[in-house]
Formats: structure tokens, C-alpha cells, sequence
């Protein structure tokens, strides 16, 4: 009795204070909106660090020093941010606008969300009068669009096509598939003749290399726009992509025991490890092959799509810069942004860091220079997909939905009609959520 | 002891503020126990603001989040909190996948918990058997295994059970087996490295407490023949069960908050969140998908689990006569 009354005490007590307690009660940031803007001072900005930063170090400052040239009055801070933890740290840029920088550049399947989180600046007006955003390719520019309105200037995109063994391929007389039938059949094949070889490296965690195979017959993660989107991962024509993909997983390819865990990083590693015969990279990935022991045995080609000759519509990532709403100043700091994604910048970036250009012209030219990007180049204009550009996005993408959907699939969990539908339950609950 | 201090005290307590009960001689050292609504207070104050300032204000803070609507947007003043009632337990109740974590949850800990518990006493009780040498060795071996920082252990223990580089599938002639492809072999992994890290506190604990036992009396249980096993059950471990209680709930405790060894070793929670706990799902939640106010109703249901099974426990435990 008395035991009881102490456990009852405090729960009561907690269950009123929260039914009493109004919304402020909870640590909340009341306004993060910019009040001023002014014209001189400091800007402080937060780029990603890179594997090997120091060319992206070089092109910055370089594009600093031309933007100081016509700013005397301010001065530039630039801090490079690790990637893997850039999420806590651009939230708490969010939360407390004190702390938080003027610029940040981030990852384009985060606009939505960032912007739904209040952090980014409307930059629409100053775009559309931008002569070089002329040039910008449409995919690029969709990667900064909310609604209708411009949040930020893309830097760069990235795509992913397929690396391949050429050692491997002369030794068993195969060329390069075509269609995405012969891929899964070149695959198996080659894991017949070289056991100890994955056909085709895949990854149960790997979204990004597992979308080409739905995109390319025919299916939709969702659809809709703005804040209406549905999630059509469970139709017809997206099944067969989810079939096409799993079938690579298992004893013909690329063990479940092994490849159900893998994201896009591993598969690149396994390829460049010399484990794989085959593996859907990006034109970022690049390096890390080189630094591997294929290096000079491998080549780069279009990821086929379905029919013979097409090209499997990819993803088109990459990474944006944005003025935050919290700024104190505002026209410098779009000015900055204007420098640091301009032409001229991004023709630099391509040079010292691979990073494709998002400009067609500076990205045609930069083909010519570098035939490596050749295959990355056709991807890109044979047509890029992007994920729904609904903040819900985000949650999709950090609660693995997906990867919890591939992997319940390549382990036997539950076939593919059931586990599609559980992640579009997942995903409408979450779009949901965000609209 | 204890029946001396309920005897003094239950003339003084009812009178709190009338005439003292006692001869006057006997005031000054019954009197804080006849004022008892004040001193004491004085005295428990600087511990009362403190626990109030680290434990009570971020419990209500996790309590009152769980009633609101509160993600990314609202903590960075893009939309109001909005107050939900108990929407997030709702929410958190029909959910499915709630009820295998917390499950799995239960039994994991469970596992845990008599796994530490078993080793621990098992190697306490060795301790005290074995020579000056062997001890030194066991006890820096298990110190070196507590000392060992949670993200550390987990790591190499991945790396020791890789399938591919592993000296361990090499040493058992496994091959490549993947063992944190199925669910129960990642699991019994898990486990594994929790009980690693873990048991050297029981033991420590434990043998402490055996060395505190008068020699004589098991001596004298020796010299009637009683087992090791006997000795244990009837000697030490009624003489130890102050202790026992405290390294269990501690070990309960622990192990159902288990983060670490889950988050590193099965990379987030394992294949499709086959092997997720609370804790890491109540991560996944409130941080990678920016829900705080479905991580915070999780948080409120460990609390609440917690707390009843310590006071269930500690309810039993007197029941028996135990004084603790």
C-alpha cells in the first residue's frame, strides 16, 4: 500500500505537470530568423572535409581571395566539418543561431528537411538574377528547390555508373553487359568461373545503388510533389526492380550473409579490395578505386538500363551550398555563396577534386579534359532521378526504411509483395508526419 | 540495530512541537530527533539541489517532451510544439515493432544479467581458492576487461568474429561464417561482449564481500563436510545477499540499458533491426529520424520498467527479512 502510493505520487505528478505544462515549457529556439544585414564583419562558413581535403582547401581560398577582392570590409572563416557527423552539428546550428555559421554546405537529399526545419534561406530572387545559374542543369536545380523556391546553389553532382574488371572480363572472353539481364546473368557468370569473386558487389544497406534497378523498370519511390506524397515503392513495376536487384544476393553472386549488411562504401571497398568483379561506384569514388589493387585493371560504363544500349536512370546526388536564415548578413554571405558554386569555382573544384560540375558547358568541358568522367557524363544526360524532395525524405533515408526492406528480403525474411508494403506503410507514415 | 533506533525514536515522534517526552538531561541528544522536520532537510539539502538540478529537471524535461509534438522543426523554431497528450504513447503502443524490441529487450537483459551474475560469483569464489599468482593474473585480467572502454571492446570483438579476417572462425575451423548475419548468433555475440565487460564488477564486488565473511565460519562449515557448492548456497550467499541484491539490480539496470556493444557491434541494430534493444531504437528515433518526442516516450517507458523492476525487487528482498 504504502509501496504503491510512492510509485503513484510521482507519476500522477508527471502525468500533470505534463498536462499543465504549456509548449514553452520544452527547450524551443523562438526565432531564428535574420534581424539585420550587415555589410561588413566576419562570415563564417562550414564545408564538408573530403577524403584528401587539401585541393578542395586550395580551390576555396582561391574563390575566398576573388570574393575579398570585392568585399574588403569582410573577412571569411572557413571551418571544414567531418561528413559522418555534419547532421548534430547542422542541428545545432539550427537550434542556437549564436554558434551557428553564415554559409554550410550539405548534402542535397537534405533540402527539404533542412528547410521544413526552418534553417535555410529563401535565395529565390538572387538565383533567378544569377547570369551563371543560366547554365545550370535542371536536375541540380531541382536538388535546391522546395516549393517552388530556391534554398542554396549546387556545388557539384555526383552519379554513380558501373566499374568493371577488364582483367576478369578478357580472361573469361565477356564484354560489358548492356541490358540489365545480361548484368545479372554476366554476374552470376562470373562468380561461377571466379568463386572467389563477387559477380557484382551489392549491399542490403546500399539505397542509392539498389534505386537504378526500380527507376529503371519503370517504378517510383513515391509519388506526388509538395507536401502530398504517396509512396509507390509497393507497385508493379517497382517489384520488379526490388526482384532484379535482390536476385543478385545469394550463392550466385554476392552471399546474403555477407551482402545484406553492406552499404555503398563496403561494395566500393570489396571492388577496390580486388574482391568483386563489378560494382555500381560513383564518379566520388573514384579515388578510393585508384588507391585500391585494381587500379589500371578496371573501366567505367553506363549502369544498363532495361532495353539493350539504354542507360539505367541514376541517382543524382551531390552537395549544395546555402545561406542560413539566421545570418546577420545576408547579401554577403549570397555573394559568398555566388563564389564559391560559380563557374569559375566549380571548373577549379573538378580539377583538384574530381567533383562534377553542375553548369552543362563547364561539365562538357571537363569531360574533354578528363576522359575518366566520360561514362558519368552520358549517365547524367541520358536523365538523373532524385529522391522526393519532401522533408519526410531524411526520416526515410535515416530510419532504413529501404535498407530494412532489401534486407528483409535477400535474408528470407518476407518476400518482396510484403516487404515493399510494410516500408510504404513506413513511408506514408512518415510523409505523413512531415506534411 | 535496527530494532534499537525504531525504539528510541517512537517516543519522541509525537511530539513535534509539544513538551519534551524525556528528562531534561536527555534534550540535547534527542533533540534533532524532535524537531525531525528541519534538520535533517538542512543537512540533505546541497545533495537534494544537486540530484534536483541533474536527475529530477532533465526526467521532467524528458516527461513533458513525451507529451508534445516536438522534432527537428520545433526545437529550431520553425513551428510550434504543439501539446499531444498521450499521442507518442499511442503511437509508441501500436507500433509493432515496440513490442518484438521490448521483448527481445527483456530477454537479452535476462540473459545478461544470469550470464554476469553466474561468472561473476563463480570467478569470486575461485578467487578465493586459488594462489597469490593465479589471482593476480585473473584480477588484472578482468580489471584490464572493465577498464576497457565499451566502443573499444566492441570493436575489437567485431574484428576478433569477422568472417573474413577473424582469427576466431580461423581458430574453430568456421570458414566464413557470418556471425552477425542470423539473429540469435549476433545476439549470443552481443552477449558475449557484455559479459566480458561486465563481470569483472560482480566479481570484484562479490569477492570483496566473501573476504569480509569470518574465516571461522566457513571453516567450520568446511570441517562438517559441506561442499564448495553447499558452502556457497547456505553459507556465503545468505551472508553475501545485501550484496547480491545491489550487483543485481546494478546488473539490471546496466543491462537493459545495453547501447554500445548493440550500435557497434551490429552496425545500428543488426540486419532489417533484428537485433535491436530499446536504447538503440529510442535512438534511432529521437536522433536519426529527429523524433525526439517518440525517443522521449521510450525513454519514459525504460524509466517506468526500471524503476518497477528495482522496487519489485527490493520489495522482495525485505520480504524476506533482509534489512537493506
Amino acid at each position: 500500500m504504502k509501496l504503491s502510493a510512492r510509485i503513484a505520487a510521482p507519476a500522477v505528478a508527471l502525468v500533470l505537470a505534463g498536462l499543465t505544462a504549456t509548449a514553452c515549457g520544452a527547450p524551443q529556439t523562438s526565432d531564428t530568423g535574420a534581424k539585420k544585414d550587415e555589410k561588413t564583419g566576419t562570415l563564417r562558413v562550414w564545408l564538408f572535409q573530403e577524403v584528401g581535403n587539401k585541393p578542395k582547401e586550395k580551390v576555396v581560398d582561391a574563390a575566398v581571395a576573388g570574393f575579398r577582392k570585392t568585399h574588403e570590409d569582410a573577412k571569411v572563416e572557413i571551418e571544414y566539418i567531418p561528413v559522418e557527423t555534419r547532421a548534430q552539428r547542422v542541428k545545432a546550428a539550427f537550434n542556437d543561431p549564436k554558434s551557428a555559421p553564415d554559409l554550410i554546405e550539405y548534402g542535397n537529399t537534405d533540402t527539404a528537411g533542412y528547410v521544413k526545419d526552418g534553417g535555410l534561406a529563401d535565395v529565390s530572387a538572387e538565383f533567378a538574377a544569377w547570369d551563371d545559374a543560366e547554365d545550370t542543369d535542371p536536375t541540380a536545380k531541382e536538388s535546391v528547390t522546395v516549393d517552388g523556391k530556391v534554398y542554396g546553389a549546387p556545388l557539384f553532382v555526383g552519379v554513380r555508373a558501373l566499374y568493371y574488371r577488364t582483367d576478369v572480363f578478357a580472361d573469361l572472353g565477356i564484354k560489358a553487359p548492356k541490358s540489365q539481364a545480361e548484368l545479372i546473368s554476366t554476374a552470376k557468370k562470373i562468380h561461377k568461373e571466379k568463386p572467389d569473386l563477387y559477380g557484382l558487389a551489392v549491399g542490403g544497406a546500399y539505397t542509392y545503388g539498389a534505386m537504378p534497378f526500380i527507376w529503371a523498370n519503370g517504378g517510383e519511390l513515391a509519388d506526388g510533389s509538395g507536401s502530398a506524397y504517396k509512396a509507390a515503392i509497393n507497385s508493379d513495376k517497382a517489384r520488379k526492380g526490388i526482384e532484379a536487384y535482390t536476385s543478385l544476393f545469394g550463392d550466385t553472386n554476392c552471399p546474403a550473409a555477407k551482402c545484406a549488411a553492406m552499404g555503398g562504401n563496403a561494395t566500393v571497398t570489396a571492388f577496390a579490395a580486388g574482391k568483386a568483379a563489378m560494382a555500381v561506384g560513383g564518379d566520388f569514388s573514384h579515388t578510393a578505386v585508384e588507391a585500391g589493387t585494381v587500379r589500371g585493371k578496371y573501366a567505367v560504363v553506363p549502369l544498363p538500363g532495361l532495353a539493350e544500349g539504354s542507360v539505367a536512370p541514376a541517382f543524382a546526388g551531390g552537395n549544395n551550398i546555402g545561406v542560413l536564415r539566421s545570418t546577420g548578413h545576408r547579401t554577403l554571405a549570397v555573394d559568398l555563396m555566388k563564389a564559391l558554386t560559380g563557374k569559375e569555382t566549380q571548373a577549379k573544384m573538378f580539377d583538384a577534386m574530381g567533383f562534377l560540375p553542375t553548369y552543362t558547358d563547364v561539365r562538357a568541358d571537363a569531360a574533354k579534359r578528363e576522359p575518366f568522367v566520360a561514362p558519368f557524363v552520358t549517365t547524367l544526360g541520358s536523365g538523373t532521378k532524385f529522391v522526393p524532395a519532401s522533408p519526410a525524405w531524411g526520416q526515410i533515408d535515416s530510419s532504413l526504411i529501404l535498407p530494412t526492406m532489401f534486407q528483409e528480403i535477400v535474408s528470407g525474411r518476407k518476400d518482396v509483395a510484403k516487404a515493399s508494403d510494410d516500408a510504404a506503410k513506413k513511408m506514408d507514415a512518415a510523409f505523413a508526419d512531415a506534411g | 540495530m535496527t530494532s534499537n533506533s525504531t525504539a528510541y525514536k517512537a517516543p519522541t515522534a509525537p511530539g513535534t512541537d509539544g513538551p519534551p517526552l524525556r528528562p531534561l538531561r536527555r534534550r540535547r541528544p534527542a533533540s534533532p530527533a524532535g524537531r525531525p522536520g528541519r534538520t535533517p532537510w538542512l543537512y540533505l539539502l546541497p545533495a537534494l539541489v544537486l540530484l534536483g538540478g541533474l536527475l529530477v529537471y532533465p526526467i521532467y524535461q524528458l516527461g513533458l517532451i513525451s507529451f508534445l509534438e516536438y522534432t527537428q522543426a520545433q526545437v529550431s523554431g520553425g513551428e510550434p510544439a504543439t501539446f499531444q497528450g498521450f499521442g507518442n504513447y499511442a503511437t509508441l503502443f501500436r507500433d509493432s515493432q515496440f513490442w518484438q524490441v521490448l521483448l527481445a529487450t527483456v530477454v537479452f537483459a535476462a540473459a545478461c544479467v544470469l550470464a554476469t551474475l553466474f561468472t561473476g560469483c563463480a570467478l569470486a569464489v575461485l578467487l578465493t581458492r586459488v594462489r597469490a599468482v593465479p589471482r593476480l593474473a585473473l584480477m588484472m585480467a578482468a580489471l584490464g576487461a572493465w577498464a576497457t572502454p565499451a566502443i573499444t571492446g566492441s570493436t575489437v570483438w567485431v574484428f576478433l568474429f569477422d568472417a573474413d579476417f577473424g582469427p576466431v572462425n580461423r581458430v574453430l575451423g568456421l570458414g566464413d561464417f557470418s556471425w552477425t548475419y542470423g539473429r540469435y548468433s549476433a545476439f549470443a555475440l552481443v552477449l558475449l561482449e557484455v559479459l566480458w565487460c561486465s563481470f569483472p564488477f560482480v566479481m570484484v564486488t562479490v569477492y570483496a564481500g566473501i573476504r569480509a565473511i569470518p574465516a571461522e565460519v566457513l571453516e567450520a562449515a568446511a570441517l562438517d563436510g559441506a561442499s564448495q557448492w553447499r558452502i556457497w548456497r547456505s553459507v556465503m550467499a545468505p551472508m553475501l545477499r545485501p550484496i547480491l541484491v545491489v550487483v543485481t539490480i546494478q546488473s539490471v539496470i546496466w543491462d537493459f540499458k545495453v547501447f554500445t556493444q548493440i550500435y557497434v557491434m551490429t552496425g545500428g541494430g543488426g540486419i532489417a533491426g533484428q537485433n535491436l534493444v530499446l536504447n538503440v531504437y529510442a535512438y534511432q528515433k529521437a536522433f536519426a529520424s529527429s523524433q525526439y518526442s517518440l525517443g522521449s516516450a521510450i525513454g519514459v517507458v525504460m524509466l517506468v520498467i526500471l524503476l518497477a523492476v528495482t522496487l519489485v525487487y527490493l520489495r522482495l528482498m525485505r520480504r524476506q527479512g533482509e534489512e537493506l
